[in-house]
């Protein structure tokens, strides 16, 4: 790299900063989780909508008499917000709520177990807003009944600017507790320096370039997921059946010596290392990587297909502050807002709109600035097209803990040996 | 009177390590013995059920990690032995007025987090990393020879987190043998190797039983070092305890895997005591 460049503030931003960063908050992103249904784009799931499963008068009864307060504890992921807040610093302008943001939910599981006791006695968890993944723990929150019923004559923002995606996920009908903060893909990173090109899950299994060069995910939920889509089954749609042929795919590539290792949120590192030449890798992280350490990973969604999840903004029943964390939820879905946090997370923004707000902001910009805002907008990991989404899939729908157990079981002895 | 207060006095002096132990001990390990026993799922709640079972099925999903972890706590403490012995006999008979520094040297890696010094290691010993790099490219390793994920690498990891729990016990052991006595040796014309094998071994003894203690039982329930160095050959069973508790809320199998641990290395410990007691070390020490 020049001198120029060293001394250019962007690059220096992305070196120190991790601008577009996100690592840990993916840990964990996926375990288990129900399909997302995105009816423009004809992928299986959509089937399963139901009417709201929450009562009819149950919005009134919990929204009635509640007010705004002023305050709002906000829980968030690790790196998942640019770290200056510009958007939480601007929403306490502009409506005069205070906001505590904690990075306080680092993966699903525990985070369901840590709060969970509280929850169910009814106690306050300390939060009023908390971005959770469409994991099998969403189902656990939803069912326990520790979700408050989202008022949608409080979100107008979200009516008029969500990507019609975002308004029919299956994991949460109608969107009655929830509606996403963010979204993203599960596909292969490689380094295509040492590999060569790489089109799909095959080369995972075959490519003799990669024996021993194979990173995985140590999530069961990925894990099961690829193993499915190798063995030609769409996740969403799997039975259990299907989860042993995968299992047996994965257990052949792991004999095989394909596999390196499986990992968690440290595949990235893995990979830019060079202990895994090709690794199951989310969408955003690669991006992130190659700009903070001057990389050129490709990432691409296998042929067979990939996956697609979604993190999501909710109220826990015992929220102290309802109001002012939907009046939050909704500020995050003003144009300008998504375009910016998209900017710093560089993962799926349910805001279609926010795309050309960016393309905007790079015309009045110059040089690197200008260059690596235009980048964003025109990603496909931010703005997935038809094309991308057509070869996204949705997670198992567990109907019942029992079959997430049993998903977990088949799974589990590949990954701890 | 006096009779009544003898009596007493015995259960007054054993009182506060009673409530001790019974609040920080016994109310935990029985409400996880009641958890083990229990069934459902944490949207519906655990209930107790008496379901011996989930021992049964726990113990035979996961021996193999068992047996793992148990032979890579004996590799681990057996190495320590023989790179910590070195080490206190020299603190100790060679230290003189820097004792206090080299004691300082072997607890300093206590000032940073275990889990960042494993970490490191990580860097250190990775693929493409400064150790592995210069080998690869001169020909003296293969283009797939890795240290990463391999069980040396991880009680290799073992061995760095707990060797100041196997130094300084030994050192102190060493430490307290009167310098007479190893004179006394050689005034009845022992030479240096038959002092050490008569004397100076057997008074460390004790020392070397403390740490076989400290670090047999810690080492062989570690999941940090196999999570951060191991590959999915090597897990152990902390890991698996750890996923079960907190990755698949399964908390009957994971209090039933705990308490099968605790067993196994109760009854390690107790016969291990039981060989080379204490008592028996003081014999031997004593001859």
């Amino acid at each position: 790299m020049s001198a120029s460049n060293m001394s250019d503030p962007t690059f220096l931003r992305g070196l120190t900063q991790r601008r577009f960063g996100r690592r840990d908050a993916l840990r964990l992103s996926g375990l288990a989780g129900m399909g997302a249904a995105l009816a423009a784009c004809g992928v299986q799931g959509q089937g399963t909508q139901a009417p709201a499963s929450a009562e009819p008068d149950a919005v009134a009864k919990f929204w009635n008499g509640k007010v705004k307060n002023g305050t709002l504890n906000f829980a968030g992921w690790p790196l998942y917000m640019d770290p200056k807040r510009p958007e939480l610093k601007k929403f306490t302008a502009k409506t005069g709520i205070k906001v505590n943001y904690q990075e306080v939910i680092q993966e699903m599981g525990p985070w369901f177990a840590k709060v969970q006791p509280q929850l169910s006695a009814g106690q306050s968890i300390g939060f009023d807003l908390m971005v959770i993944t469409n994991s099998f723990q969403f189902t656990q929150f939803r069912d326990s009944g520790f979700l408050a019923p989202l008022d949608h004559a409080k979100l107008p923002n979200y009516a008029k600017n969500a990507g019609a995606a975002y308004k029919k996920e299956a994991f949460d009908p109608g969107n009655a507790y929830s509606i996403p903060y963010a979204s993203g893909m599960t596909g292969i990173a490689y380094d295509e320096s040492k590999t060569g090109p790489i089109k799909g899950l095959a080369d995972l299994w075959n490519n003799p370039k990669l024996k021993g060069k194979v990173g995985m995910f140590s999530d069961i939920q990925e894990l099961g997921n690829f193993g499915l889509l190798k063995a030609g089954v769409n996740p969403a749609e799997s039975t259990e059946d299907d989860w042993e042929k995968a299992a047996e795919e994965l257990k052949k590539q792991k004999a095989d010596g394909y596999v390196r290792n499986y990992y968690d949120q440290g595949y990235i590192d893995a990979l830019g290392n060079g202990e895994v030449w090709a690794t199951q890798a989310w969408s955003g992280d690669i991006f992130q990587k190659n700009l903070s350490d001057n990389r050129d990973f490709k990432f691409i969604i296998p042929e067979e297909g990939g996956t697609i999840w979604t993190d999501n903004f909710t109220i826990p029943i015992t929220a102290k502050n309802p109001v002012d964390a939907i009046m939050a939820m909704d500020f995050f879905y003003e144009v300008a807002n998504a375009s910016t946090l998209a900017e710093y997370i560089n993962y799926v923004c349910p805001v279609p709109a926010a795309q050309a707000d960016m393309r905007a902001r790079a015309a009045k910009l110059s040089g690197d600035d200008k260059e690596a805002l235009l980048d964003v907008a025109d990603s496909k990991l931010v703005y997935p097209t038809q094309a991308e989404y057509d070869k996204l899939h949705y997670y198992v729908a567990f109907e019942a803990t029992s079959e997430q157990q049993k998903f977990q079981k088949t799974f589990e002895p590949i990954v701890l040996g | 009177m006096n009779r009544a207060k003898q009596k007493i006095a015995p259960y007054l002096l054993v009182l506060p390590g009673g409530i001790w132990l019974l609040i920080f001990f016994a109310v935990p390990m029985i409400a996880m013995l009641s958890l083990s026993l229990q069934e459902g799922d944490i949207v519906h709640g655990y209930r107790f059920t008496g379901h011996w079972q989930t021992y049964t099925e726990a113990i035979s999903a996961y021996q193999t990690q068992i047996y793992r972890s148990l032979i890579y706590g004996a590799i681990t403490t057996v190495v320590l032995i023989a790179l910590a012995f070195p080490v206190a006999y020299f603190i100790a008979f060679y230290g003189g007025r820097k004792k206090g520094s080299y004691l300082f040297l072997v607890l300093l890696p206590f000032f940073v987090s275990f889990v960042l010094r494993t970490i490191s290691w990580r860097q250190i010993l990775t693929d493409e990393g400064p150790l592995l790099s210069p080998l690869r490219d001169a020909g003296v390793i293969g283009q797939s020879f890795h240290i990463l994920g391999t069980p040396f690498a991880v009680i290799g990891g073992l061995v760095y987190n707990f060797l100041p729990f196997m130094v300084l016990p030994i050192y102190v052991a060493l430490e307290r043998i009167d310098p007479r006595v190893v004179e006394a040796a050689r005034d009845l014309y022992a030479n240096p190797a038959t002092t050490f094998r008569r004397v100076i071994f057997p008074l460390a003894l004790p020392g070397v039983f403390a740490g076989v203690l400290m670090t047999f039982v810690p080492a062989s329930s570690d999941f940090v070092n196999s999570e951060v160095l191991g590959s999915s050959d090597t897990t152990m069973i902390g890991q698996v305890i750890q996923a079960q508790f907190l990755d698949n809320s399964d908390y009957p199998t994971a209090s039933a895997l705990s308490f099968v641990l605790m067993l196994v290395l109760l009854i390690g410990v107790f016969t291990y005591a039981r060989i080379l007691g204490t008592e028996d070390v003081m014999k031997v020490a004593a001859r």
